[in-house]
């Protein structure tokens, strides 16, 4: 039975589903930290720090997911993609060691306490960063020769790349906006409204602009979302695109609780969905594919007994966690 | 000044193995202490659900504060070290991983999600959920950093005595047999001495914090009994760690004899009985451990069983082999050096216990808070005797450390190690800090938690058992 299934596509939608959950969950923590200088009262950033510590640990493990299983699954897109993307990568662990810490090192210390806040906004915002240039550096492509990168050291660096990290900052940060006004009360939820507006006009350019773009760094891509038939497959993504701003301009003018995170989450499914469609069938764009990266089948089996089993598990605990912690959270519930 | 390095000999594999050892001995030294503290964290619940006593639970919330640091600085680099592999061993990546690729997958999946899905409310909590559901998710933790060390050790093993594997088209391993892969042949050793060596660490730290609150105030309840608690695993753990060591080190000699070679100092073969050197400086280059002050006899016997039974020295490997022989042999120095001090402070405490002085004795409390850092320090001591003596190898025999390094320039592995080594100094010794700040305070009657949250509240929660024992009473 197994033969007749395609274990390495299989991997690549796991992978990918790995990838999602970690950008929607750490989306919204790093975006509320990169939204920090934006709230300099201490008791406001209390209440935002609380609103995310019992679970971002939970939400970075999705990240060592994605990495762990592309490394085990994909072991030759892990070993190109790696020293591809090098400085980002580094600057991404950097950012996330900075802002890891500053969960608990805030608390500890009176005098410090700034200090750690601008680590967290500062590990936030390079981690962001970070991770949306290496999207655009695999997108636009890498130098490959044999089995191994054959690029230099700043390959990844181009005005494409730099838009992307652009693009995924702004998104994060409605994501956390739109957190914020979930998870808040009073003053600190308004001005999370108010920011959400500008946020997802900010959003909505983004993606626009790199949607324009992405056409133009390749006519593979122009022909994969243009030519017919394959645009009867992509023209729905732009106008569900549509369909959801205009869900979420009414939900943020409706000042709703829930539905402007949820909604804007789709915004990320959307883009995330587009991105797919411009990637399939590789995995290191135009060289090499998802089966000619797959590690053997006895590794990719063996794992996948374990994703099918543990990963359900996975999802109602951590669902449990976020239960127990459910609600608004009490700027007076003696949290310092 | 970056392009200067290529001109002065400083070559990028040096670089990222300097990178790696770097951040990997910070990351160890944070799970050593993790994976003790979970455990006791979870005993000290456990006790306090039991007895009802406040005083474990007002341990349970002193040692969770810093565990809350620890832990948190023990992931921060521990994501760090899940990417080194690709981004500075790209060759070793694509090349091992279809085999340690999925022990590791197995970590993060069993044991990374269980700590951080049930860490929050560890944490934070206990009012929310209640002492019964809370003390599921201290054990969950605790069980988590367990099954870490299965998995990370078992593929750190299979790097030393590779098994169970083929070599595709490709040059990749393969998994032939999982079984034999996970269950390499010095993976159970190495699992139990890893783990017994973070227990003991613990130990020594919550006995160190222990004794320095005794010596200032003997009557302090908490220190009490955490300094009873320590000196108790110190007395039986110790010994047992000695004996898992030796049978490691058979181990060792049956599968990586050059590595045992190169950590007794031998040189020279001895075809009648080797000598134990106790101490003496390895000297590469002329192939001789110099100044030896050495036990007839005694290496053959420890190793062999039998004091006549001959042993093969450096001199029958390739030159191009030899790990790097002062280190391995000093790194061993140092852990068994310790090993044996730490056997003498639990005997010495367990005198002073049957003469009904452990609370009072100056002397055992100064010796026990010397002791503090000494499980940190023979936990790297034998991660490095380990590392460096699989040298130059890292599958052993198989995959060449020069053969499995990224394709990359020295400047870019320098700028990384750098601010690695920046941006960890600052970090770090806040941590350190701000650990050792909350160990300056004496545990005390209605401890807080991690975010003060609980101290108004934590008095209202008693364990349904301790509340009725207590009505019983
Ligand atoms: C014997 C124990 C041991 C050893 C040898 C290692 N680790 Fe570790 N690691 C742990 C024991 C541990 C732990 C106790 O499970 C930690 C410490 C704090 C924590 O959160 O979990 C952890 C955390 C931790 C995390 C963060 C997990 C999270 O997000 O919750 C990652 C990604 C790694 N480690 C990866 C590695 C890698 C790639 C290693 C080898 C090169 C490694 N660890 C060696
Ligand atoms: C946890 C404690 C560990 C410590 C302190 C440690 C330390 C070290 C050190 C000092 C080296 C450098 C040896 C040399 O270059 O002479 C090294 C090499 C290496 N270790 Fe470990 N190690 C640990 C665990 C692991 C684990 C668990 C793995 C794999 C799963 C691993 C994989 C490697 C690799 C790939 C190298 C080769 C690179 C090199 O030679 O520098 N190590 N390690
Ligand atoms: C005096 C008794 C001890 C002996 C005879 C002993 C023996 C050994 C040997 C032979 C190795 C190398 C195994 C190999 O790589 O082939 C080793 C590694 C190691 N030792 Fe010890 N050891 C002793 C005490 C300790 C103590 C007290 C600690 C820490 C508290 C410790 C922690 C470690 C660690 C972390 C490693 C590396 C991981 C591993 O290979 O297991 N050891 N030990």
């Amino acid at each position: 039975m197994i033969g007749s299934l395609d274990i390495p596509l299989i991997w690549a939608f796991i992978i990918a589903f790995a990838v999602f959950v970690y950008v929607v969950m750490d989306g919204f923590d790093l975006g509320l930290g990169m939204l920090f200088p934006l709230f300099p009262k201490k008791a406001d950033r209390d209440v935002m720090m609380n609103s995310v510590a019992p679970v971002w640990d939970g939400n970075e493990t999705w990240l060592v997911l994605g990495g762990g299983g592309l490394f085990a699954a994909f072991p030759l897109a892990y070993a190109v993609l790696m020293p591809a993307l090098y400085t980002p990568m580094i600057a991404m662990l950097v950012g996330l060691v900075f802002r890891g810490v500053a969960f608990e090192f805030r608390w500890r210390s009176q005098r410090e306490r700034n200090r750690w806040d601008t680590a967290f906004f500062g590990g936030s915002l390079l981690a962001a960063l970070a991770q949306g240039i290496a999207l655009g550096a695999i997108l636009q492509g890498i130098h490959i020769d044999g089995r191994a990168y054959a690029g230099g050291w700043w390959d990844w660096l181009t005005p494409f790349s730099i838009l992307t990290g652009v693009a995924l900052v702004a998104g994060y940060c409605l994501l956390g906006a739109t957190w914020l006004v979930m998870k808040t009360t009073g003053d600190l939820r308004e001005r999370a409204y108010h920011l959400s507006w500008w946020l997802l006009f900010a959003m909505l350019c983004a993606i626009a602009a790199v949607s324009l773009a992405t056409p133009f760094l390749n006519a593979e891509y122009a022909r994969r979302w243009f030519a017919w038939p394959n645009i009867l497959l992509t023209a729905p993504v732009p106008v569900a695109v549509a369909a959801v701003t205009v869900l979420l301009l009414r939900s943020l003018a409706n000042r709703q609780d829930h539905r402007p995170f949820f909604l804007a989450l789709a915004l990320f499914a959307l883009s995330y969905a587009g991105l797919g469609i411009s990637m399939y069938p590789y995995i290191v764009p135009r060289s090499i594919t998802i089966w000619q990266a797959a590690a053997p089948l006895s590794s990719q089996t063996f794992m996948l007994v374990g994703v099918a089993i543990l990963v359900p598990i996975i999802l109602a605990y951590t669902a449990w966690a976020y239960w127990v912690f459910r609600g608004k959270v009490d700027p007076e519930s003696g949290y310092h | 000044m970056l392009d200067g390095l290529n001109s002065l000999g400083v070559n990028a594999i040096d670089l990222a193995r300097a990178q790696f050892a770097f951040t990997m001995s910070f990351h160890i030294i944070f799970p050593a202490f993790s994976i003790g503290l979970a455990s006791y964290l979870a005993v000290l619940e456990a006790l306090w659900l039991w007895t009802g006593r406040e005083v474990f639970l007002n341990l349970f919330n002193y040692w969770l504060k810093i565990f809350a640091i620890a832990f948190g600085m023990g992931v921060v680099s521990g994501v760090v070290m899940s990417y080194q592999f690709g981004t500075n061993w790209a060759v070793f990546s694509d090349k091992t991983g279809p085999v340690i690729g999925p022990l590791m997958a197995y970590e993060v999946l069993t044991a990374f999600f269980l700590e951080a899905g049930f860490l929050g409310v560890m944490l934070f909590g206990l009012k929310k959920v209640g002492p019964r559901l809370h003390f599921l998710a201290t054990l969950m933790v605790a069980v988590g950093t367990l099954f870490s060390a299965f998995w990370i050790l078992s593929a750190n093993s299979w790097m030393q005595t590779p098994a169970g594997y083929e070599i595709n088209a490709a040059g990749q391993f393969v998994a032939a047999d999982w079984w034999k892969v996970i269950f390499n042949p010095s993976f159970p050793y190495r699992l139990v001495h890893m783990v017994l060596a973070a227990y003991l660490t613990t130990a020594f730290v919550v006995g160190a914090v222990g004794a320095f609150h005794l010596l200032r105030n003997s009557a302090n309840e908490g220190a009490r009994v955490m300094f009873s608690m320590a000196m108790w695993m110190a007395t039986i753990v110790a010994p047992i760690q000695i004996l898992a060591g030796d049978q490691h080190g058979l181990n060792t000699l049956e599968h990586q004899p050059t590595k045992i070679m190169a950590m007794e100092g031998h040189f020279d073969s001895h075809p009648d009985g080797a000598p134990l050197i106790l101490f003496g400086l390895p000297d590469m280059k002329d192939a001789k451990t110099k100044y030896a002050l050495e036990i007839p006899k005694l290496g053959s016997l420890i190793l062999k069983h039998s004091p006549d039974a001959p042993m093969a020295g450096l001199d029958t490997v390739p030159r191009e082999n030899w790990p790097p022989v002062p280190i391995t042999f000093w790194s061993f120095r140092i852990m068994v050096g310790l090993g044996f001090l730490m056997m003498g402070l639990g005997l010495f405490s367990l005198w002073m216990r049957w003469r009904g002085k452990l609370y009072d004795s100056r002397l055992l409390h100064t010796f026990a808070m010397a002791m503090g850092p000494a499980g940190f320090i023979a936990v790297l001591a034998g991660w490095i005797t380990t590392e460096t003596g699989r040298q130059p190898f890292t599958v052993y025999g198989l995959l060449r450390t020069v053969d499995s390094v990224s394709p990359l320039a020295a400047p870019a592995v320098a700028s990384s190690l750098i601010a690695f080594i920046i941006v960890y100094f600052l970090l770090f010794t806040a941590g350190v800090v701000y650990i050792l700040r909350l160990m300056a305070a004496p545990p005390h009657h209605g401890e807080e938690g991690p975010r003060g949250d609980e101290p108004s509240h934590a008095a209202g929660i008693t364990p349904a058992a301790g509340a009725q024992r207590r009505a019983a009473i």
